[in-house]
């Protein structure tokens, strides 16, 4: 299994960007998560109504809207985290790959490995930096010292820390800033090959310098990865995605407004609430 | 929710531990009604009123000095302990330097870690001798007052002062800020607003007093009859129990458990009812 | 004289009253009991009836009846608390039948169980008068607490935890072994250190159970003095027992006071981690 992403950065400069790929990539890409009818809601309260969008394969998704729309909910459907949370109840369909997940008897590990997530708060766990990408390796079987040895080592290059933490990889990784924390979540959920990555504003917690160093680390993850990304910072959107969704709340449930590609959506959009919100007179 | 096969067992051997620790109180239950029964089935419950005197080898089973004896530790108790542990509390939160406060808190939680035997002990060897040079003998009702004054006091204390550091900082200010003396703060903000606080840490120490075997068996004196006088040697519920189940059997015996049955009833409302005020405390602020 | 001075003066005399009384307590028994504690009398056993000699049967029987009910009560309590907090919701069975059980439990008087005791595990199931009836009786007594604190402890892992590790497909068990129970371990510490605090000092459940022989023990089937147990014998049925007993209640205080102090560390290590992270 190859661990090995296009870098276009120099081993010795980490934070050089290569060409970036703005805009619709060049051929018409195949969906790999189709949503149809989803339906959220906590215990009678509704969270999200009859949402309907195609993510594409490699390229990178936003989700736009002001807060309270379900967006973070909608992320949870999409590996099924909303098992975890009490109360919660969906219907409607969600295929990844043609594959229904919300079948009972998916192996729901099997598509978390598939379907990565990054928090908006950086969650490292409370041990060493190579034990907290090595756990989740070894609790999906990857056992052999040389193995993990080497995973370790690439995905720490792919997320740019390697230079910063070779070392010192045995200290604890809460001791890390919090930029440097969040690239190694993403470091840990990279680790295990997947072929999403849902991310839930991962740069909101983080100061400007930090957040500039994750959102080039997330422009190079396109077309080797597919992203979905929640944010709040429309420029961030606007920088760095290939599709766009506009969430809003209709009669107090979160609702997919418009969806399209980036360029349209803020350039030109169809629904005047999009309109209203991509120019910052409402939302 | 599908669950990976390592969690299904899991929660399956979770559940079978959770159901033995839950069964407990049941067994509990259950021996203490099935002892009780020989007696339960052969002499009247008014019996245990109404009968003479408590002589089991005679078959007389008149409970009511014993139950005297525990009403009236405990009250008494109560009523030395209550002020003193609401003063305690008063003083770390509001009168005490931080350092005396700390060390005063200290001392309190040490308090409440000793074993009653050793303030049964203690009781026996240097308060029964003082109390004995007043009035004879020095093992009585009173002296069992004392000890389980000092054993609730910070049962007391540490309630009251955890409901005191509940009360928001903002309602002392607003009544400071309204020209409010200190005691007037105090009785009239802070005391009220801790209140089901209060009331819960007299109802764990009542329950912990009706509970209490070793101190006042050690120095209430072993008389089964009931007390004139707050100088009477007196037995308590507990006491009687501990002092007998060494050598009863048959129906004396099955007494003693009727009696156990009644303490645990009593003392387990005490507690809960305790515990829904605690929560009060909490929802409150 | 104002209100407010006249509360201060009373309270600071209630205050002065108070520490007064129980600092004469502690001085008593520690004045009284130095005079005989020795290394010898912490390993002799004792002669006389306890009124000469030392407590070194004693102390191996609290020791062993210790064992019984830690190693009955401790995995047992995990798993109890595992399960509230991790594995069930707010409104499950197990919760409405579990969670009440040990709230009233924790609330029965230490002579009940002495009687539950002797019914069940001296009679029922026939230990007869053992260290293994008392530690077993024990552990009864010591479940709700021991259960409280771990489940504190769990809760208090923040639920980032989880989330995290489930969004990398770790199963729930492997994420409680791995990360929770690590992370909670402080405060199950405390809380064992809290449960052997209470029944160290429990001599009424232990009476009917573990029974008053003085003898070194030779098996968990034998009975066995705890030390309150043998400070409540020397004093009221031994004449002349006073001074071993003051040495006794001094090593039980000492004992105590060593659990507290570990006890209270482990607390503070345990709440600048929950909130450090």
């Amino acid at each position: 299994m190859s661990f090995l992403i296009n870098n276009t950065i120099g081993a010795d400069d980490a934070y050089t960007l290569g060409p970036l790929q703005a805009g619709p990539p060049c051929c018409v890409p195949e969906p790999l998560i189709r949503v149809e009818n989803l339906s959220l809601h906590y215990g009678g309260k509704p969270a999200l109504e009859n949402v309907s969008l195609d993510i594409y394969k490699g390229c990178i998704t936003t989700l736009i809207g002001p807060s309270g729309c379900g967006k973070t909910s909608f992320l949870s459907a999409l590996n099924r985290l909303t098992d975890m949370i009490p109360d919660c109840h969906i219907s409607g369909n969600i295929n990844f790959a043609n594959k229904d997940i919300r079948h009972p008897a998916l192996d729901v590990q099997a598509l978390r490995r598939d379907i990565g997530m990054i928090f908006q708060k950086p969650t490292p766990f409370p041990m060493s930096i190579r034990r907290n990408i090595e756990l989740p390796l070894r609790e999906h079987g990857v056992s052999k010292r040389t193995e993990l040895n080497d995973i370790v080592q690439q995905v720490l290059q792919d997320v740019g820390l390697w230079d910063e933490v070779n070392g010192r990889l045995e200290s604890p990784a809460q001791a890390l800033s919090g930029g440097q924390q969040q690239r190694l979540c993403i470091a840990r959920a990279l680790a295990l090959a997947p072929k999403v990555l849902l991310m839930d504003e991962p740069c909101s917690a983080l100061d400007p310098i930090s957040s500039g160093v994750v959102e080039d680390l997330i422009q190079r993850l396109r077309e080797k990865y597919t992203v979905v990304i929640v944010t709040h910072n429309l420029a961030q959107a606007k920088r760095i995605a290939n599709y766009a969704g506009f969430f809003w709340v209709k009669e107090q449930a979160g609702c997919l407004i418009e969806f399209g590609q980036c360029k349209q959506i803020f350039d030109s959009p169809t629904h005047e609430l999009t309109a209203a919100y991509v120019n910052g007179i409402r939302g | 929710m599908s669950l990976p096969r390592t969690d299904k067992q899991l929660v399956a051997l979770l559940r079978i531990c959770a159901l033995i620790a839950a069964s407990i109180l049941l067994l509990i239950l259950f021996f203490l009604i099935d002892e009780s029964r020989p007696v339960l089935q052969h002499v009247a419950l008014t019996r245990f009123v109404t009968d003479a005197s408590w002589h089991p080898a005679q078959g007389l089973y008149k409970l009511t000095p014993m139950l005297s004896a525990t009403l009236y530790a405990t009250i008494g108790a109560l009523l030395l302990a209550t002020p003193l542990g609401i003063a305690s509390a008063l003083f770390c939160s509001y009168y005490a330097p931080s350092l005396f406060a700390g060390c005063y808190r200290r001392l309190i939680a040490v308090l409440a870690g000793i074993p009653s035997v050793v303030y049964g002990f203690w009781g026996l060897t240097t308060l029964a001798p003082i109390i004995g040079h007043l009035h004879p003998p020095g093992v009585s009702l009173v002296t069992g007052v004392v000890v389980l004054t000092l054993m609730i006091l910070p049962t007391v204390a540490l309630t009251v002062d955890a409901a005191l550091a509940a009360v928001p900082v903002a309602y002392l200010r607003s009544g400071a800020a309204l020209g409010l003396s200190h005691w007037g703060l105090i009785s009239g903000v802070a005391l009220p607003a801790a209140h089901s606080g209060i009331a819960a840490g007299i109802m764990l120490a009542a329950g912990r007093a009706i509970g209490e075997t070793m101190a006042v068996l050690m120095v209430a004196g072993n008389v089964a009859e009931q007390p004139h006088s707050i100088f009477d040697p007196v037995r308590t519920l507990t006491a009687n129990i501990a002092l007998e189940m060494a050598y009863a059997t048959g129906n004396h015996r099955a007494a003693l458990f009727v009696s156990g049955l009644a303490l645990m009833t009593v003392v387990v409302m005490l507690v809960s009812t305790a515990e829904l005020f605690k929560k009060n405390t909490h929802k409150h602020v | 004289m104002s209100k407010s001075d006249l509360a201060r003066v009373l309270i600071w005399l209630a205050a002065a009253l108070v520490s007064g009384v129980f600092v004469w307590l502690l001085a008593d028994i520690l004045v009284h009991g130095l005079s005989r504690l020795s290394w010898s009398f912490l390993v002799e056993a004792p002669r006389n009836a306890g009124r000469s000699g030392g407590i070194g049967s004693i102390i191996i029987s609290t020791g062993l009846i210790l064992l019984v009910t830690m190693v009955m009560a401790g995995p047992l309590s995990l798993a109890t608390a595992v399960l509230l907090s991790e594995f069930s919701q707010h409104d499950s069975v197990f919760r409405c039948l579990v969670r009440p059980s040990l709230d009233v439990l924790a609330g029965v008087p230490s002579i009940v169980f002495g009687l539950f005791g002797n019914a069940f595990f001296c009679i029922y199931l026939g230990l007869g008068f053992s260290i293994l009836s008392g530690g077993l009786t024990l552990a009864c007594m010591v479940l709700p607490v021991l259960i409280r604190t771990a489940e504190e402890g769990l809760m208090a892992v923040p639920n980032d935890y989880r989330m995290a590790a489930a969004a990398l497909g770790m199963s729930r068990s492997a994420a409680l072994v791995h990360l929770l129970l690590p992370a909670a371990t402080p405060a199950m510490v405390a809380g064992s250190m809290l449960g052997i605090g209470r029944a160290i000092g429990e001599t009424a459940a232990l009476i009917f159970t573990s029974g008053y022989v003085d003898r070194m023990p030779e098996s968990l089937f034998d009975s066995g003095r705890s030390l309150s147990v043998h400070i409540y014998d020397l004093s009221m049925n031994v004449a002349g027992g006073d001074a071993n007993a003051y040495s006794s209640a001094l090593v039980l205080i000492i004992l105590l006071l060593v659990i507290n102090s570990i006890t209270l560390r482990l607390a503070k290590q345990w709440l600048h981690k929950s909130v450090a992270v």
